[in-house]
């Protein structure tokens, strides 16, 4: 933080040109560095009138992703350049980026107002047409042009490979690491910082309450359970936040303050296997369909399987256990066999072509066998031959 | 343009051989005919003749006199000149040694040697005059035509301006008086305690009336009749204005001048132009105030009848191309008599000045007339003439307020401008005036003016070429204040040395090669490599520093100097774009810039200099048909380009990987390699960047060179190394004294540059992605190659989960662990459509990955 604040106010108070990068994985605050960084330099007063600031996201280039316009348009709009310009129809490309660096060329040290450039997701500037947009940004803070700093976010550790080697020979090799290198103690103390309430709220009797449940909560060996294992999954500080979101949300006016089977119930919610909860919801013909695939996979080993080889392995259950009620037409099962291709539950390995038969149209089960077997053991009223057959599909012989 | 209409020009003798030669096998002529296959038209340039002469800007020809005219072996056409030059020829830093203002009409007889005075008759466009003044003579206010006339009045040779030799000025005088003086009544209104220059002018207008006799006729009947409201007297002046240009130039205004008008003037100023035009006449009058006024009342009646058929088109041309080329029409003849108004008038000054603003306002509904003084205003901002229009203004001025004021307004406007000595008034004037508007065309060929001009406050448009430029900052810049903050700002990659050191042998070769080029006057190549950072743009930069130096000592025949960069060009085609805008300032798309420079390259310009282009980033200007590249080293090898290329890159074998045969054939074979920085050029680097600061340990210096000559030999590197050094030394310094960067802080700052962040990333990663990295190295072992889908890894996950007692997370926890791996470029993943049959692979070793995970 220090560092980096350091570095901004050079530019501001000496007109000194620097670049740097910010790096880290998601959800590690970078962009939270940053805004208090800027907000502690807004703070002094020399710099409020000192900087100009110009913020641009690698996202920002949808339609074309591999071009800069859009980016030195932004850029002008935020110098408010364009006013200068007047109605002067900006032209082409070509002329945007020479009426740039001209302008930007014009500067020296001394006179010149520094400008601050934050390129959020800094890798995808990366990807622009021979980084024409980095190399000029570097090349005017290395040159005595517009004091400039350039500050790029990115959570990629390998940003500065894909830089080309000019492109990377002028930047300064500033590199600020973010990374979530806290403990498991310093993970629960974030947790009840998060929870607590502020100082300054209107019912102080409630807000004791609240905050001494919170300290409460800590402490409980379930919560703790519950947050060790979020933990260990990720040290992203946005999953626990969505993770107390969930379990506040079940606070109501009966219900005022948290408790621990909140807490369970939100991460139950929130572990949460997407394509198994979809399994929930199928019919035991699907269901059927899907063991049948599981069976195939077992057999040729994750090999790809097409609609006949499923039917086929579902005939051979309903012969075995010569049962009726499961006799279903083919283009019933076929059918069936539709919506589980709609759920993405099973994905054809290459695109559908109209010349190919969908009967033999080539897939791939999306779901491991546990994800089967665990959804069939919360399914409600399976039969129970069918979670026979689940369990071993030679069983019978 | 210029091609298409040459092409249709006949060039011929006028008489025959006077004398030849036969062992030269050379004739000399007394005069050459230009005629016109299209308009018939026919005129005859004699010796002694002043005429201009094509040169590398359209707009700009070059003015020369005539000397010798002759036919050499090859049948060729060639004539010898005397070179005059304009104030743009001159080199920007010795204009200040005039120590005067010049109009665009002065031009200098210039005694440059080195200059090819040996022309190709082909390149005379039309004659004109040119005539000789003393020094301290103001330029003569009766002039015909901006476009037809220069005066001269010192003389150039490269260093300083001298005042033209008596004999030179006779010269000169006789060629003018050759062409004969034919007196004409006008002549009789000029008082005569007027100074000599005015009587000239007024000469020179009877004499271009009366000169191109034959071909005057013809065209003064067709007008008459055309325009019948006129007085023919008026009218004949009027068309032996026209008549001064040369088909050539006529034909040239028919060719441009309706595009033009169609597509930059709207209709109404055309029509104002149209009705300037008329006014500028009218002063022609000997009566001047009173038929100024029904002139003007009788066009602004009847602004429709004028344009009518063939003289539309004519005039229009005419006005448009008076307009665009700062020149203005016909001059004012009552000037003198005006004069003797000035001396009484004087009180007036301040009433007639707010009512000529008045007789404006009220005007400005009234469309064309506002915009005709407008529009010539500029013009006149950069001329001294600022005459004309303020009649023409003034004509409207009396229309709206009688006749009664106009005398005394018309002279206190005339002092203003003639007499220097309210300087105050006139720059009030000409701001008041100076509307974006009417700059906009100009600024085109004088960026650098426009600039200067303040746009109106409240006025929507801005100069086209208005230069952005970022905002001031308030506050002043800091200036450093301790020793690490001065060794911080210089060493600084912006900061510019004294000198390179290191790099002398090559700046030798590169100065040595130019140099040669330079005075040879041919063209050539050389190509230059490095790795990134070895200060190849910066010694050439040098280069051409000292070059330009020596050029303006006059030890080197005087170069443009043009660069263009691979990197700031959005296409490589661009690259023409820029190339033709440097030279001659001209803006157009990318296939006719391409056009022009080749034909600039490659017909001998009489007076061009030689052009050194920097070429950086040369790879980049790469395109599948290479014509970009083959353009540019075929230039230089035209015999009469005169141009020097520097061809910059990165790898030194590009000639040989991406050019084809032709166009590495052509770059030559002049290479030069700069070799990465040895760890001793680079601590010399640092300490000549450092003397006479002392802030860094002797082998902190030598432990930063040495390091990054290992790696890379850049010197950037090594110098934000350093001043990474200085930062960390002055936060440690807060606890203690001393002031020096020391080996810890370099080593720090090394460590900080360099570490991988790998290693650290993985370490600080949750429990769960480091036993999912755990789990493919498992994988990897197992299948024996370095990939794997997620449901593979998965299963792994799941049984070290096991053994380590964890709950083991669903296939959702596992797809985000593994993209947020994925994000964080740990793991190389695909699109995640696939889910569980995405594939896997390690962005950094097994190895590094297990010493990662083994620590903890």
């Amino acid at each position: 933080h220090r560092h980096l604040l350091e570095l901004l106010k050079r530019t501001t108070v000496h007109g000194e040109s620097n670049s740097a990068l910010i790096i880290g994985p998601r959800g590690s605050g970078k962009t939270a560095l940053l805004n208090h960084v800027l907000k502690d330099l807004r703070e002094m007063k020399q710099v409020t009138e000192n900087l100009l600031e110009v913020h641009l996201n690698g996202k920002l280039n949808i339609i074309d992703p591999t071009n800069d316009k859009v980016a030195l348009k932004e850029i002008t709009r935020q110098l408010q350049l364009e006013n200068v310009v007047g109605d002067k129809v900006f032209g082409s490309f070509a002329e945007n980026l020479a009426f740039l660096l001209e302008a930007l060329r014009r500067g020296n040290r001394t006179s010149s107002c520094p400008i601050l450039f934050v390129l959020d997701e800094f890798d995808l500037f990366v990807h622009h047409k021979n980084q024409t947009l980095l190399y000029n940004l570097f090349d005017i803070s290395q040159s005595a042009q517009t004091p400039v700093t350039v500050i790029g976010l990115t959570c990629r550790q390998d940003v500065l490979e894909l830089l080309e080697k000019r492109v990377k020979s002028r930047f300064s090799h500033r590199q600020i690491y973010l990374m979530n290198s806290f403990d498991f103690k310093q993970y629960i103390k974030i947790f009840k910082k998060q929870l607590s309430l502020p100082a300054e709220f209107p019912d102080e009797t409630f807000a004791q309450k609240w905050n001494n449940n919170v300290q409460h909560l800590s402490e409980d060996k379930t919560v703790q359970d519950v947050l060790q294992n979020l933990f260990h999954h990720t040290k992203d500080l946005r999953s626990l936040h969505l993770l107390l979101m969930l379990a506040v949300s079940a606070v109501t006016v009966h219900h005022p303050l948290l408790t621990a089977a909140d807490l369970q119930e939100a991460s139950r919610q929130h572990r949460t296997d997407s394509k198994a909860n979809i399994v929930h919801g199928l019919s035991v013909l699907e269901i059927c369909l899907l063991i049948a695939m599981k069976h195939l996979n077992d057999v040729y080993d994750g090999e790809p399987f097409n609609f006949e080889m499923v039917y086929n392995e579902f005939q051979k259950f309903l012969q075995r256990k010569a049962h009726s009620i499961y006799d279903f037409e083919k283009p019933v099962v076929m059918k069936a066999f539709e919506h589980l291709l709609q759920l993405e539950l099973v994905k054809p390995l290459e695109r559908p072509s109209a010349r190919a038969q969908r009967e033999y149209l080539l897939m791939k089960l999306l779901l491991d066998s546990s994800q089967i077997m665990d959804a069939l053991q919360v399914y409600p009223n399976c039969p129970t031959d069918v979670k026979q057959w689940a369990a071993s599909s030679l069983s019978w012989l | 343009m210029n091609t298409r209409q040459q092409s249709k020009l006949i060039y011929s003798w006028y008489g025959k051989p006077v004398s030849s030669d036969r062992k030269l096998r050379t004739s000399q002529y007394k005069g050459i005919r230009i005629t016109s296959e299209s308009s018939r038209t026919e005129t005859c340039i004699q010796l002694g003749d002043f005429v201009l002469v094509e040169g590398v800007n359209a707009d700009h020809p070059y003015v020369a006199q005539l000397m010798d005219l002759y036919e050499d072996g090859a049948q060729h056409k060639r004539a010898v000149v005397q070179w005059f030059c304009r104030l743009e020829e001159i080199p920007q830093n010795k204009r200040k040694l005039l120590k005067r203002e010049v109009s665009a009409q002065e031009v200098f007889f210039d005694q440059v040697l080195g200059y090819d005075t040996d022309i190709a008759a082909e390149t005379i466009i039309k004659s004109i005059k040119v005539l000789p003044l003393h020094l301290g003579e103001e330029l003569p206010l009766v002039a015909l035509n901006k476009e037809q006339t220069f005066y001269v009045k010192q003389s150039w040779d490269g260093k300083c301006f001298k005042v033209l030799s008596p004999d030179t000025f006779s010269k000169l005088k006789e060629a003018n008086k050759k062409r004969g003086v034919i007196t004409n009544s006008s002549k009789a209104f000029i008082p005569s305690d007027s100074v000599t220059p005015v009587k000239k002018e007024t000469e020179s207008v009877v004499r271009s009336a009366t000169k191109p006799k034959n071909v005057d006729m013809e065209i003064e009947s067709k007008h008459s009749t055309s325009k019948s409201s006129l007085a023919k007297e008026r009218h004949s002046q009027r068309v032996a204005n026209n008549d001064i240009k040369t088909p050539t130039a006529r034909k040239k205004l028919e060719l441009n001048s309706p595009a033009r008008s169609k597509g930059r003037l709207l209709g109404c100023e055309v029509l104002g132009l149209l009705d300037d035009d008329c006014d500028a006449i009218a002063p022609l009058e000997p009566s001047a105030t009173k038929r100024k006024v029904k002139f003007t009342s009788e066009i602004l009646g009847s602004p429709p009848k004028i344009p009518c058929s063939n003289d539309k088109s004519k005039s229009t041309s005419e006005t448009e191309e008076h307009c665009h080329r700062f020149s203005d029409t016909v001059r004012l003849t009552p000037y003198t008599k005006i004069r003797d108004f000035s001396e009484k008038d004087k009180n007036l000054h301040g009433k007639d000045d707010s009512l000529s603003l008045v007789g404006y306002q009220r005007l400005s509904p009234d469309q064309s007339p506002v915009l005709t003084p407008r529009s010539r205003r500029t013009c006149a901002q950069k001329t001294s003439a600022l005459i004309a229009e303020q009649i023409s203004m003034l004509d409207q001025e009396d229309f709206l307020s009688g006749s009664d004021s106009s005398y005394s307004s018309s002279s206190e406007e005339e002092e203003d401008d003639d007499v220097p000595c309210t300087p105050e008034k006139k720059s009030k004037s000409s701001r008041k005036f100076s509307t974006p508007k009417s700059s906009r065309k100009p600024a085109v060929h004088t960026p650098a003016k426009t600039q200067k001009k303040t746009p109106l406050p409240g006025t929507p448009r801005t100069p086209r070429n208005a230069t952005p430029e970022i905002p001031r900052r308030i506050q002043a810049a800091q200036e450093p204040a301790s020793v690490l903050e001065e060794a911080r700002l210089r060493l600084h990659v912006s900061a510019i040395p004294e000198s390179l050191p290191c790099r002398e042998e090559e700046f030798q070769d590169i100065y040595n090669f130019v140099e040669s080029k330079l005075i040879d006057g041919t063209g050539g190549c050389m190509y230059i490599s490095g790795v990134p950072g070895t200060g190849k743009t910066a010694t050439v930069h040098e280069v051409i520093r000292c070059l330009q130096q020596a050029a303006e000592n006059d030890e080197l025949p005087p170069f443009q100097f043009v660069e263009i960069n691979g990197m700031k060009l959005t296409d490589p085609h661009q690259a023409y774009v820029q190339i033709l805008e440097f030279l001659t300032g001209q803006k157009v798309t990318a296939t006719h810039a391409a056009v022009l420079l080749a034909k600039l390259f490659s017909t001998p310009g009489p007076k061009r200099k030689t052009t050194v282009l920097i070429v950086d980033e040369l790879d980049l200007l790469w395109t599948r048909k290479q014509n970009v590249m083959y353009n540019l080293f075929d230039w230089p090898t035209q015999k009469h380009s005169k141009l020097i290329i520097l061809a910059i890159a990165n790898t030194m074998d590009l000639p040989e990987r991406i050019m084809m045969n032709r166009v590495a054939s052509r770059l030559g074979l002049t290479r030069m390699s700069f070799q990465p920085y040895t760890y001793k050029q680079l601590q010399q680097i640092i300490s000549s960047r450092l003397k006479g600061v002392k802030a860094f340990e002797e082998d902190a210096v030598q432990l930063v060179s040495r390091k990054v000559a290992a790696l890379s030999g850049d010197a950037r590197r090594c110098l934000d190394i350093c001043r990474r050094a200085t930062e960390i030394c002055e936060f440690a310094r807060q606890k203690r004294t001393p002031e020096i960067v020391r080996m810890a802080h370099v080593t720090e700052a090394i460590d900080e540059m360099f570490s991988s962040p790998y290693v650290n990333a993985i370490r600080n990663a949750s429990l769960h992605e480091q036993i999912f990295l755990k789990a493919i190295l498992a994988e990897f072992r197992r299948a024996g190659v370095e990939e794997a889908t997620v449901q593979q890894v998965y299963h792994h996950h799941v049984a070290l989960c096991r053994m380590e007692g964890l709950q083991s997370p669903t296939v959702s926890e596992i797809m985000a662990i593994c993209s947020r791996l994925g994000a964080c470029r740990l793991l190389l993943v695909e699109a995640s459509s696939k889910y569980l049959h995405m594939r896997v692979r390690l962005n950094l070793s097994q190895d590094d990955v297990m010493y990662a995970l083994r620590e903890e």
